[in-house]
């Protein structure tokens, strides 16, 4: 059976992500659920090629620990969808809440329209693990805080939204954050460094911006043709002149 | 510079009528304080940290160290520790870091507690002839049993009992991650735990593929920067821990230099090679006690609900209520780290004046979680500054489950506490990534002293029981009738809730 529909009307998360386990075990390509009514840790710690397809609202921790799978979520999520996830993708055909994407050290996140605070906190790279994650709307304050790695893309679909936010990438000592259009010099936090975007750079958004076209059915053209602000670290270390040893 | 030289903190001499020459000194010392000249060693006394590493090694009891040497003009206040982290800050004007526990003399409170032993009336008992229980389970114990009788007579056990790790030895090791220690330290630790039959902690620093084997006595550590974690990491476990705060620096995150990751840490920890690994103060979703039933439900969840769920924090004022409404978070054991914890690094300010001792913390969490009825809820680990057999039985009595040792374990593989980790070079080969020095650490001998250290701890403390009549780990625990003060004022007493000696 490649293809399994689960209905998740008033079922509890555990049950609900045992029989998804069950599903991925018994070797399910294409799982669809219905019915999501606020239920937490929806794939959490899942393994596996397998889809998801999720019609309704997600609670927290959408994906957490996840290593793998493909989340198509319709619908809004609750606060940290992508928590310290793996691999994989979640892409949500909505809005998100705080802490999207913490600690997330690989795949991807795409969020349709805007995200709540402390987006894409502390997240981390290694190796080929380069986690990413794209935001259609606006994010708002601390976004990218403390990051240690990865990608950042924010197309804020309206251009002024994000004029008020605070402390973007404040701490952030890797990765990068691309916002598209200006930001103002209040917006950002400290250890940073804000240049507009260089076409090497513009290049490695590129195939971000075109997947997020595809997987939201918009128009990709007016985010190719405009400009982007990158924020960055101002150092790799930013404590390291902090302390003198006793 | 106007503030100039301060005075040696070591005088190192050689006593040239002894010493043979042979240099095992110049080849054993990592801080560059021996050096040959002529045929003759040389010493720069001024890079001594008194890891003693030359004498142990010294064939000839050549060597002497003394500790300061020149005096200050003695002042009560203005110490000699007072002036020269003056002095250091009014040359760099920035936080001082520094290594190992609190340093300050406080007084310690197991000092000022003793233990009873049966005289006359109440029998001791023979460890040697009588059996002694001292396996300890923790994790979420019922608060009642539902049980169905059959009609054959056979009774059948309804309710679902959830994990529960099961300890040899109520003598855990703490949490000291690859990367603040050496993996020939951590193999050491880990073959030490398995030998006996308890558990160690990963630290947060993820679990080295060579440690696999061990898995199964390993606790993994969650932290606010949540390195090394993956499902991997957390189905390896038999336990995970997530690490709201420590002892040796409450409040505050972790933070390892670039220079400690190398290669092979990198690979651990799961992040470039060199790049500073920084521990935010809190986790960042973390803002609430609900915030924190959310992690650990989310672990649960990941691991499919096989693994117990422990939670650590610091010892602090209000540590009580806390730890109450960790018990309510579906946690199954909070360790509460006490503010003699030792660390790699930790500023000054912090590791000598925040947080609380630990046995005052571990009486009063273990009163409140009775109070409210909760205390079957989740096992209490104790940690931070347990240096004897005779502190564990203390800290049982006064409502512990268990303990995490970390400084002593290290003792037992050769550190001489000399806080220096910070610096990466540990002449033991513990703190340090170095690999020449990680070398003079031979697991296999490791592993005996720290198993061996252990099952000495384990013996004593069965000795201990059967000279105060109890045969079993459990009715020591919260046990406070076999603890007197000795010269403790009496709000401590109330706190602790023991009786004065003599009453
Ligand atoms: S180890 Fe002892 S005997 Fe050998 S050179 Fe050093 S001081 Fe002399
Ligand atoms: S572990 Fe730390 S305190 Fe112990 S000997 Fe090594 S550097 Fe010194």
């Amino acid at each position: 059976m490649d293809k399994i529909e689960i209905d998740a009307k008033e079922l509890h998360y555990t049950p609900l992500n045992q029989q998804i386990r069950k599903a991925v075990h018994e070797g399910a390509k294409e799982i669809t659920i219905r019915n999501i009514m606020g239920q937490r840790f929806i794939a959490d710690g899942l393994k596996g090629g397998v889809s998801l397809f999720l019609h309704g609202v997600a609670g927290g921790d959408l994906g957490m620990f996840m290593s793998g799978p493909d989340i198509t979520l319709y619908g809004n999520a609750d606060h940290a969808p992508g928590n310290t996830m793996d691999a994989g993708t979640i892409a949500i055909h909505g809005s998100a809440g705080d802490a999207v994407a913490h600690s997330m050290r690989g795949g991807k996140v795409f969020v349709r329209d805007t995200i709540g605070y402390r987006g894409g906190i502390h997240m981390k790279q290694y190796l080929d693990k380069r986690p990413v994650l794209v935001i259609g709307g606006s994010a708002r304050s601390f976004l990218g805080e403390y990051m240690a790695g990865g990608l950042i893309l924010v197309l804020r679909r309206t251009p002024d939204a994000m004029n008020d936010e605070r402390g973007i990438g404040s701490g952030i000592h890797g990765g990068e954050i691309f916002i598209r259009g200006k930001i103002d010099n209040n917006c950002v936090g400290v250890g940073t460094k804000k240049d507009p975007c260089s076409g090497d750079e513009i290049a490695r958004i590129i195939p971000l911006i075109h997947e997020f076209a595809e997987k939201f059915g918009v128009d990709p053209a007016p985010f190719l043709k405009s400009e982007y602000t990158r924020i960055s670290p101002a150092s790799a270390r930013p404590f390291a002149n902090k302390y003198t040893w006793e | 510079m106007s503030i100039g030289t301060v005075p040696l903190k070591f005088r190192v001499t050689i006593d040239n009528k002894q010493c043979m020459a042979c240099a095992r000194c110049v080849e054993n010392c990592s801080y560059g304080v021996f050096r040959m000249e002529n045929g003759v060693v040389r010493v720069s006394p001024r890079h001594c940290v008194a890891c003693h590493r030359c004498l142990a090694m010294c064939p000839r009891d050549a060597i002497s160290i003394e500790e300061r040497p020149v005096d200050y003009r003695s002042h009560p206040l203005w110490t000699t520790d007072v002036k020269e982290a003056i002095f250091n800050q009014a040359r760099t004007g920035k936080i001082i870091v520094g290594g190992m526990g609190n340093a300050l003399p406080y007084p310690v409170i197991f000092d000022r507690l003793v233990l009873d032993a049966c005289q006359v009336t109440n029998p001791s008992i023979d460890p040697l002839r009588e059996p002694m229980e001292l396996r300890t389970y923790l994790g979420k114990k019922p608060s009642h049993l539902d049980l169905l009788t059959k009609i054959n007579g056979d009774v059948e056990l309804i309710s679902t009992l959830v994990p529960n790790l099961k300890l040899e030895t109520p003598i855990m090791i703490g949490h000291m991650s690859y990367g603040a220690i050496s993996l020939n330290a951590q193999t050491s630790l880990a073959k030490a735990v398995n030998e006996i039959g308890t558990f160690m902690g990963t630290g947060e620093g993820g679990l080295h593929e060579s440690l696999y084997p061990y898995q199964g006595n390993m606790i993994v550590q969650v932290a606010s920067g949540r390195f090394g974690v993956d499902i991997n990491y957390l189905e390896r476990g038999a336990a995970i821990e997530i690490k709201i705060g420590q002892g040796a620096k409450p409040g505050i995150g972790g933070h390892l230099p670039g220079e400690k990751v190398n290669r092979e840490v990198s690979v651990t920890r799961m992040i470039p090679e060199g790049s500073d690994a920084i521990s935010p103060a809190p986790h960042h979703d973390i803002y609430s006690i609900e915030d924190l039933k959310q992690l650990v439900r989310g672990l649960k969840e990941a691991t499919e609900w096989k693994k117990p769920v422990f939670v650590k924090i610091a010892a602090v004022h209000n540590s009580a209520a806390i730890a109450a409404g960790i018990a309510r978070s579906s946690a199954d054991a909070i360790v509460i780290d006490g503010f003699r914890g030792g660390t790699g690094a930790a500023p000054r300010v912090f590791r000598d004046h925040v947080g609380i001792p630990v046995e005052a913390a571990i009486a009063s969490v273990d009163a409140k979680l009775r109070q409210q009825g909760i205390r079957n809820e989740v096992s209490i680990i104790a940690s931070g500054g347990i240096r004897e057999s005779a502190d564990v039985a203390k800290i049982i009595a006064l409502g512990a489950d268990a303990v995490y040792i970390g400084t002593a374990a290290l003792i037992a593989l050769g550190c001489r506490v000399c806080g220096t980790c910070n610096r990466g070079v540990c002449a033991w080969g513990i703190a340090t990534q170095r690999p020449d020095l990680v070398k003079r650490l031979d697991p296999e001998t490791g592993s005996k002293q720290v198993a061996n250290l252990i099952h000495g701890w384990t013996d004593e403390l069965a000795e201990l029981m059967g000279a105060a009549g109890i045969n079993s780990i459990e009715s020591l625990r919260g046990n406070r009738d076999r603890l007197r003060s000795y010269m403790l004022d009496e709000a401590l007493m109330t706190v602790l809730d023991v009786k004065s000696v003599g009453a």
